[in-house]
């Protein structure tokens, strides 16, 4: 049931076995899960898929490990929703979220953080780790709980209150560093070395913990009757997502659970305040130059993307694009996709849906095209992004008076549809 | 001056296991070019065919990215510490 062969660099295709690695001893270059497709393809159909769990393990045969009962809190399945009203404000035609705030803990890092683990614990860890921007460290500290595992989760000390709670409220160790993610993550790169015995998530299992973001991919095909987007956009922190968003079109083909050959466009979103790989992209030039974040958008604050150079790569051979937006747009974003479709995104969400906006108008993504945006973490975990921009339309005292004097809803609120039918 | 440097678990097959050592230079460039004559094979790791810094390899001076200094001439003092890490993916 398991298909991994080992695992090989990217960069200089060295191999090496499915243990605790991920970057190449040789060129530091970041390993790669190496699978027998052949015999994925034999064993794996869209029925075998249809009879899985609901969950991202329903497409375990693609999956870096195999356990019977993996250490899962739910995750993956989450709805695709059609999205006519934000498509009719952007001038688009066929238009979806990937709404994937629906996740346990709010964020896609379930995804990966469940793979990682269950890999982790296959390994023989005990100590969960990793180095956050906040949704990670949910996510982590979430899942170690419920495995019985400790967790070591290391975060910028400025985090959204929320983020800390959500992190908190698990009981494992949660250490604020005085510092950016960056920062943070340096610091942790360091630890991994000194703290073998530890399954640092996004350090020394990072090879497989980048594999869950596959079924972001997975999910949208199956969703769609088995068909691919022309477009999906997708925010950019460390670029590993959307590189792996790619990869995961390109292995259901591979795989033949797709017929065509994938060519889906694939287009980034960054935060102004940190655009490292939209500035690259922009400029035409190879070199992902790290920049030190100050943006709202604290989950896509990576200023020295380690996977940069790959979504970079993955955005230009595809014919996709590249934008970034401020934080006055990110909150524009947050609060037109809230209006036009229910869904509460945190910034990062605003990100995505005010560079769809941008690509939309200077005609990157295309009204004839099938567009997936990427909604990647919860509202609620960055409301405090919005509380100087939203709040109750009028605040009254518990009167009929006061509700009039202070409300003008507009009289065809006064007129249900039932009714105006009958009238006709 | 005499710097510290801290060598990554991937790098280590190359100092003997030691995770530290203790070098002499005048700049970043300096110090990592006397690991490479103290512990040999160290350049080919570290950099390119074009002689900078590999494209997955970050290199802090007194935890700060050389990349936000002068890269491989930041001048160092006495006591300072360079770490060589590998990078790692976001979260």
């Amino acid at each position: 049931m398991e298909h991994v062969t080992g695992l090989r660099c990217r960069e200089c295709a060295r191999t090496y076995p499915a243990e605790a690695l991920h970057v190449c001893d040789f060129c530091f270059g970041p390993l790669e899960v190496a699978y027998d497709y052949e015999a994925i393809a034999a064993s794996t159909s869209r029925q075998t898929i249809a009879e899985g769990p609901s969950t991202i393990w329903r497409y375990a045969a693609l999956l870096p490990v195999h356990d019977p009962s993996p250490i899962d809190l739910g995750t993956g399945c989450t709805p695709l929703v059609r999205a006519d009203r934000l498509a009719a404000e952007l001038g688009l035609g066929e238009l979806w979220i990937k709404n994937d705030t629906a996740n346990p803990t709010g964020s896609f890092k379930d995804r990966v953080v469940s793979v990682a683990l269950t890999k982790a614990r296959q390994l023989g860890f005990k100590v969960a780790a990793c180095a956050s921007t906040g949704n990670l460290a949910n996510s982590v500290a979430a899942h170690a709980a419920r495995a019985g595992m400790t967790s070591v989760v290391f975060i910028p000390h400025d985090l959204e209150t929320a983020k800390i709670v959500t992190t908190a409220v698990y009981g494992g160790n949660l250490v604020a560093v005085e510092g950016n993610y960056d920062d943070v993550n340096r610091l942790c790169a360091e630890l991994a070395s000194e703290h073998p015995s530890w399954a640092f998530v996004n350090i020394n299992i990072r090879t497989y913990y980048a594999e869950g973001s596959k079924t972001l991919a997975f999910e949208v095909a199956e969703q769609l009757g088995w068909r691919l987007p022309d477009h999906v956009v997708v925010p950019i922190a460390s670029g590993s997502q959307l590189t792996k968003i790619r990869k995961g079109f390109d292995e259901l083909h591979t795989v033949g659970l797709i017929d065509e050959a994938p060519h889906v466009r694939v287009s980034g979103a960054q935060a102004a305040g940190c655009s490292p790989v939209a500035t690259a992209f922009a400029e035409g030039s190879d070199v992902i130059r790290p920049v030190k974040p100050d943006t709202v958008a604290k989950s896509l604050a990576i200023g020295n993307p380690a996977d940069g150079w790959y979504a970079l790569d993955a955005i230009r051979s595809t014919g996709g694009g590249c934008g970034s937006v401020t934080d006055d747009e990110i909150r524009d974003g947050i609060r037109l996709l809230a209006r036009t479709e229910g869904i509460f995104a945190e910034t990062a969400g605003g990100v995505t849906i005010a560079t769809l906006a941008k690509l939309a108008a200077d005609g990157t993504v295309r009204r004839d095209e099938r567009v997936v945006a990427y909604v990647t973490g919860h509202g609620l975990k960055t409301v405090d992004a919005l509380a100087a921009s939203v709040g109750p339309t009028a605040t009254i005292a518990p009167t009929m008076e006061a509700f009039a004097s202070a409300v003008d809803l507009g009289s065809d609120l006064d007129v249900r549809a039932d009714q105006d039918r009958s009238d006709r | 001056m005499s710097v510290t440097v801290r060598i990554p678990t991937q790098l280590r097959t190359l100092t003997g296991g030691a995770g530290e050592v203790h070098l002499d230079g005048a700049t970043v460039g300096d110090v990592l070019n006397a690991l490479d004559s103290a512990h040999a094979g160290m350049s080919e790791r570290l950099f390119d065919a074009d002689g900078g810094i590999r494209r997955f390899v970050n290199v802090f001076l007194a935890d700060e990215d050389v990349r936000f200094l002068q890269g491989l001439d930041t001048p160092v003092v006495d006591g300072q510490t360079i770490s060589v890490v590998p990078a790692v993916a976001g979260g």
